[in-house]
C-alpha cells in the first residue's frame, strides 16, 4: 500500500507522467463534445433574447413562427415549473425571463424545428413587444442614488439599512484595531482600482440534446462541469423527479467555472415535452457572450500601513462586485482572500454584492480573489517601491505561516506561501536584468480550494483489470490522476486501469468539478474505494488460505500473508483473485461516498516581467514566472499545466479583456474579434515551478491547483506595467487606451 | 426550398451531400457527413476549432459554404492518422500534453501540420503566428509550441 500522507516519497505510479486516457480520442477528433452529440428524430432549438438591458415584456407572439413549416414547438416562461423558490427562482429567471428582460441577451422565448436553420428563421418570426426601463451596467453606479432598481426585495438581512436596493449581500470581517495600526505605520497609502467584467472564454459553447417524455422520463447529453447539479435544477425547473431525469457529461471544452451553471438544459427539455422528440440546443458564441457568466466587475478601495522596514501594520479593503441582475457576486471571497497572504495584526474588510442590467455572474477560476490580489498586492508594491524594500523580503517579512491566524478567521493548517516566495526568489529570474523599458511585477495570491459530497466506485474484472467510475467531469485531465492513485494503491500498472466519468444514474450525487476539488476530493474518494477493494481481496484471500482476514496484507498487487505466524502461502495477484471471484462471494467492487473536508488552502507567487511601449500603450508581457503550492503533484505535467492556463488567462484579464458595454446598456463586443483572448503570438513560455508542501487533509498530501493560478496575475502583471511605465494603473484591462490615458494624466501632473 | 447537390472528396473519399444553400462547409461536415473532429467555437472565423484543408490550404470550415466545396479535396482532423498509427503531431501532443480540453485540438493539430508542411523548420516565433488563429483557452499555448517544435524537429532527423 502507498505511503500515506504527508510523504512525498515512496511512490510508484503518483508523481510520474502517464498519458491521459482521453488522448487518442481527443487528438483525432473522436472525442465526443456537448454539439456532437445526435438522435434519431432530433430537432433542433434557437433562443430569443432581449436586445434591451431592461424592459418590460408585454406580449410575446409566436404565431407566425408556430404557422412555418418544420416548426414543432415554442416554448416562454409558462412551460416551465411555476412556484419555485429560493435559488431555483433565480436560476429559472435567468433561463427565461417571465415579466421582465434583465440584461441584453437575457432568453425570453425558444423554439424548437427540424433543422437548425429552420430554427434560427422561426426565432426570428417571434414577436416580442417591450416598453423599455431604465438601466445601469455599472457598479458605482448601480449602488448609487438614483439609480434603477433591478429588482426591489432582492436584498438578504445582512444588507444595512438606508443602502441602495440594488446591494442585495453585504459582508464584514477582520480582526484587531486597524486606526491603531494605521497609527503605528510609517507609510499609510490608500488608493483605489476597478477591473472589468471577462468573460471564461472557453472554447466550445454551451450545448445539449435533451429528451423528455411524456411519462416524465428524460435523459440530457451536455457539456458540464456537474452533471448531478444538472440533473437536480432541470428537474426542478421543468417539475419533474430528479431520479428521473438522467444526465451524461459530454466531455466538455473547458469551463472554468463558466459551465458550473445551468443555461440551456431546461429549455432544450421543454421544447422536447411539447414536441415528443430530442431537441439539441447549441449556443452561438454570441449567445455565450451575452448570456452566460462573465465575471464581476468591482470597485475597490484598499488602505494599507507599513512601518520602515517593511512590516505591514493594518490593513483594510472595501470590496464592491457588480454579479448581474441577480444576487451572488463572490463579494465575500474577494473580501477574505484579499489579505490571506500576509499576517495581520489589524484587519478588516468590507463587501458588497450589487445588481445591474447585466446577465448573471458565474464563478471563474477562484471567483472573487483575482481582483483583490489586484488591488490589494499593487499597493504593497506601492509600499515597497516609496520605501525602496525588496517586494519578495515584504512578502516574506509578512507572510502567513501555520498557526497565523488569518485574515478571514480561522487559523492557518500546513500552508506553503513562504516556500513559493523562497522558490520564486532562488529562481533566476527573480535577478535577471530588465532591458529598457521594461518593468518586473510580483504578486502572491491565495484560494481556499473545496471538498464537497463525492461518490466513487471501483469495480473488478475477471482479467483483473479495473473500472473506476467518478462524478466529476474532467476539466484538467482528472481521468488521468484518478487512475494514478488508484494504481498506486492496488498495485498494479496505471494502463490496467480505466476511468470513466459515470452518468447521474450510476453513483451517488458528485458536486460539481469547481472548487479545485476533483484531485483533491474525488483523489481521496478513489483512494478510499481502492483500499476498499483491497480490503475485500485480503478477505478472499483470507478465506482461501482458512486465515485471519487481519493476518493479510496487500503489498505490489498481491495479497502475501502478514508473518510467518500467519502461515506460508505463495503471493496472490489481483488478477488471479479476479479470475475467480464469482465462486468465491460474487463481483468485487470498492466504494466511497463522503464529504471530505480537509482541501488544503493554496498559495502561489508569480513573476512578470513586462515590456510598455510607451508610444501606443502597447504591453507585451516578455517573462513568466509561476511558483505555486501543489501540495503533492499527482501528474506533475497536468499540474504545470493548470499553472501556465492559469496564468495565461490572468494575461488577458489583465491587459485585454473586457465587458464593453454602450450607453444603450447592450453589449458591444460578443464575438472574440473584439473579446480579445490571449493568442500564441500573444504570449511567452510560462515558466512553472512545483512546491510541494503536503496537505495534511488528503492521504497523499493533495492541495487543489486548478484556480489558485489566476489569483497573481492580474495584480503581477499591473505592478510589472507600472514599474515599466512609471505610473501605476488602477484600473484594468490596461489596454493601450488605459495606458497611453494614464501616461498622459501624469504629463499633465 | 431548393438544396444544392454537392460532389467532394473528404479525406480521399469522394463524398455527395445535398446542403442549404446557407449551410456553411463545417455545417456540412458535421452535421450531414457525421465529421464532428472540427468544432465550432464562434462560427466568425476568429477561433481556428475549424480548421480544415482545402486543397491543401488551410481554412476555417465555417467561413465556407458547403456549395463552394464542389470538385475539391477536403482534408479534416479525421483523415490525419494513417490507420492506426497516429500522425507524429498527434503522439506528441498527448506525450506533451499539449491538449487539456481538447476542443481546439483537432484545429491545432490540422492548422500545424499545414505549416509544417510549407516549412518543416519554424522558429518559434513562425509557430506562434502561425498558430495566432486558433484559440486554446486552457494550455496557455507553452506546451503546444513546445510539441510543435519537437515535432518538427523528429520529422527532420527521419525525412
Amino acid at each position: 500500500m502507498a505511503p500515506d500522507g504527508h510523504g512525498t516519497n515512496g511512490f510508484k505510479v503518483v508523481g510520474t507522467r502517464p498519458n491521459r486516457p482521453d488522448g487518442v480520442d481527443k487528438v483525432t477528433g473522436r472525442a465526443k463534445f456537448g454539439a456532437d452529440a445526435a438522435a434519431p428524430g432530433m430537432l433542433h432549438a434557437a433562443i430569443v433574447r432581449s436586445p434591451h438591458a431592461h424592459a418590460k415584456i408585454l406580449k410575446i407572439d409566436s404565431a407566425k413562427a408556430e404557422a412555418m413549416k418544420g416548426v414543432k414547438a415554442v416554448v416562454t416562461r409558462a412551460d416551465f415549473a411555476e412556484g419555485l423558490t429560493g435559488e431555483n427562482w433565480n436560476i429559472l429567471e435567468n433561463v427565461m425571463a417571465s415579466d421582465t428582460a434583465l440584461y441584453d441577451g437575457h432568453a425570453v422565448a425558444a423554439v424548437a424545428a427540424s433543422t437548425p436553420l429552420a430554427a434560427r428563421d422561426a426565432a426570428k418570426l417571434i414577436e416580442v413587444e417591450y416598453e423599455l426601463l431604465p438601466h445601469v451596467t455599472d457598479v458605482d453606479k448601480a449602488m448609487g442614488s438614483g439609480a434603477p432598481v433591478i429588482r426591489t426585495g432582492a436584498a438578504d438581512k445582512s444588507v444595512p439599512e438606508g443602502m441602495h436596493p440594488n446591494v442585495v449581500r453585504y459582508h464584514e470581517s477582520g480582526h484587531g484595531d486597524v486606526e491603531k495600526g494605521f497609527a503605528e505605520a510609517d507609510l499609510v497609502l490608500e488608493d483605489s482600482f476597478k477591473t472589468e467584467a471577462t468573460h471564461q472564454g472557453y472554447i466550445e459553447p454551451h450545448a445539449c440534446l435533451a429528451q423528455l417524455g411524456p411519462d416524465g422520463k428524460g435523459e440530457v447529453w451536455c457539456c458540464t462541469q456537474g452533471h448531478f447539479n444538472v440533473q437536480k435544477v432541470c428537474a426542478a425547473l421543468v417539475g419533474t423527479d430528479a431520479s428521473q431525469l438522467r444526465v451524461t457529461p459530454s466531455e466538455i471544452g473547458g469551463g472554468f467555472g463558466g459551465k458550473t451553471v445551468v443555461f440551456i438544459e431546461p429549455v432544450a427539455l421543454a421544447l422536447s415535452r411539447k414536441a415528443n422528440r430530442p431537441v439539441k440546443l447549441v449556443m452561438s458564441r454570441s449567445e455565450v457572450f451575452r448570456a452566460t457568466g462573465p465575471t464581476a466587475s468591482t470597485s475597490m478601495d484598499i488602505k494599507i500601513g507599513m512601518t520602515r522596514d517593511g512590516k505591514i501594520t493594518a490593513a483594510q479593503g472595501v470590496f464592491r462586485l457588480q454579479g448581474g441582475a441577480f444576487p451572488g457576486a463572490p463579494m465575500e471571497f474577494t473580501a477574505m482572500c484579499a489579505f490571506a497572504p500576509y499576517a495581520l495584526e489589524n484587519v478588516h474588510q468590507v463587501g458588497y454584492d450589487v445588481m445591474s442590467n447585466r446577465p448573471k455572474q458565474a464563478a471563474y477560476r477562484a471567483p472573487g480573489s483575482p481582483m483583490a490580489a489586484f488591488a490589494v498586492e499593487s499597493v504593497v508594491d506601492q509600499l515597497c517601491n516609496e520605501l525602496d524594500l525588496d517586494p519578495i523580503e515584504v512578502r516574506l517579512k509578512n507572510a502567513s505561516k501555520e498557526g497565523t491566524k488569518a485574515s478571514f478567521g480561522p487559523k492557518f493548517d500546513r500552508i506553503g506561501l513562504v516556500e513559493t516566495l523562497e522558490a520564486a526568489k532562488a529562481h533566476p529570474h527573480h535577478k535577471a536584468p530588465l532591458a529598457e523599458g521594461q518593468g518586473r511585477g510580483i504578486s502572491c495570491g491565495f484560494w481556499f480550494n473545496h471538498g464537497g459530497e463525492t461518490a466513487v466506485s471501483l469495480a473488478l474484472s475477471e482479467d483483473g483489470t479495473v473500472s473506476l467510475s467518478v462524478g466529476t467531469p474532467d476539466i484538467g485531465g482528472s481521468r488521468a490522476s484518478m487512475g494514478q492513485m488508484a494504481a498506486e494503491e492496488l498495485g498494479i500498472p496505471y494502463e490496467k486501469i480505466r476511468t470513466t466519468v459515470a452518468d447521474t444514474a450510476t453513483l451517488g450525487y458528485n458536486e460539481i468539478s469547481h472548487g479545485s476539488r476533483v484531485t483533491y476530493a474525488s483523489g481521496l474518494a478513489t483512494i478510499q474505494a481502492a483500499r476498499d477493494t483491497v480490503q475485500k481481496l485480503c478477505a478472499r484471500a483470507a478465506a482461501k488460505w482458512g486465515i485471519d482476514e487481519d493476518a493479510v496484507v496487500w503489498e505490489d498487487g498481491c495479497a502475501k500473508p502478514s508473518g510467518p505466524n500467519a502461515g506460508e502461502f505463495e503471493p496472490l495477484p489481483l488478477a488471479r483473485i479476479a479470475r475467480s471471484m464469482g465462486r468465491t462471494g460474487g463481483p468485487i467492487v470498492g466504494h466511497f461516498e463522503a464529504t471530505p473536508e480537509g482541501a488544503g488552502v493554496s498559495f502561489a507567487t508569480h513573476i512578470v516581467d513586462a515590456e510598455v511601449d510607451k508610444e501606443t500603450g502597447q504591453t507585451k508581457v516578455v517573462r513568466y514566472t509561476v511558483v505555486q503550492d501543489a501540495g503533492k503533484a499527482i501528474h506533475p505535467t497536468y499540474v504545470e499545466g493548470q499553472f501556465q492556463g492559469g496564468a495565461a488567462q490572468g494575461i488577458g484579464w489583465a491587459l485585454n479583456e473586457e465587458y464593453i458595454y454602450g450607453e444603450d446598456g447592450r453589449l458591444q463586443n460578443s464575438l472574440f474579434l473584439d473579446y480579445r483572448i490571449p493568442v500564441a503570438s500573444d504570449l511567452p513560455m510560462i515558466d512553472t515551478v512545483i512546491v510541494e508542501v503536503p496537505n495534511p487533509g488528503h492521504p497523499y498530501g493533495v492541495r487543489g491547483v486548478g484556480e489558485t493560478s489566476i489569483c497573481p496575475p492580474l495584480a503581477a502583471i499591473a505592478n510589472a506595467v507600472s514599474n515599466a511605465a512609471g505610473v501605476r494603473l488602477k484600473e484594468l484591462p490596461m489596454s493601450p487606451p488605459r495606458i497611453l490615458a494614464a501616461l498622459a494624466a501624469q504629463a499633465d501632473g | 426550398m431548393t438544396m444544392i447537390h454537392v460532389t467532394t472528396t473528404v479525406n480521399g473519399d469522394e463524398v455527395e451531400f445535398l446542403c442549404d444553400p446557407r449551410e456553411t462547409l463545417l455545417d456540412v461536415l458535421r452535421d450531414r457527413l457525421a465529421l464532428t473532429g472540427a468544432k465550432e467555437g464562434c462560427g466568425t472565423g476568429d477561433c481556428g476549432a475549424c480548421s480544415v484543408t482545402v486543397d491543401d490550404r488551410l481554412v476555417c470550415s465555417c467561413l465556407m459554404l458547403g456549395a463552394e466545396a464542389e470538385g475539391k479535396s477536403i482534408g479534416t482532423i479525421e483523415g490525419m492518422a494513417d490507420g492506426e498509427a497516429l500522425h507524429p503531431l498527434q503522439e506528441k501532443f498527448i506525450e506533451y500534453a499539449a491538449l487539456q480540453c481538447g476542443v481546439c485540438t483537432p484545429g491545432v493539430l490540422v492548422a500545424t501540420e499545414a505549416l509544417l508542411k510549407k516549412n518543416p523548420d519554424p522558429t518559434e516565433t513562425e509557430v506562434r503566428y502561425w498558430l495566432a488563429g486558433n484559440l486554446c483557452r486552457c494550455t496557455g499555448y507553452d506546451k503546444i509550441i513546445r510539441a510543435v517544435l519537437d515535432t518538427a524537429a523528429d520529422l527532420r532527423k527521419a525525412s
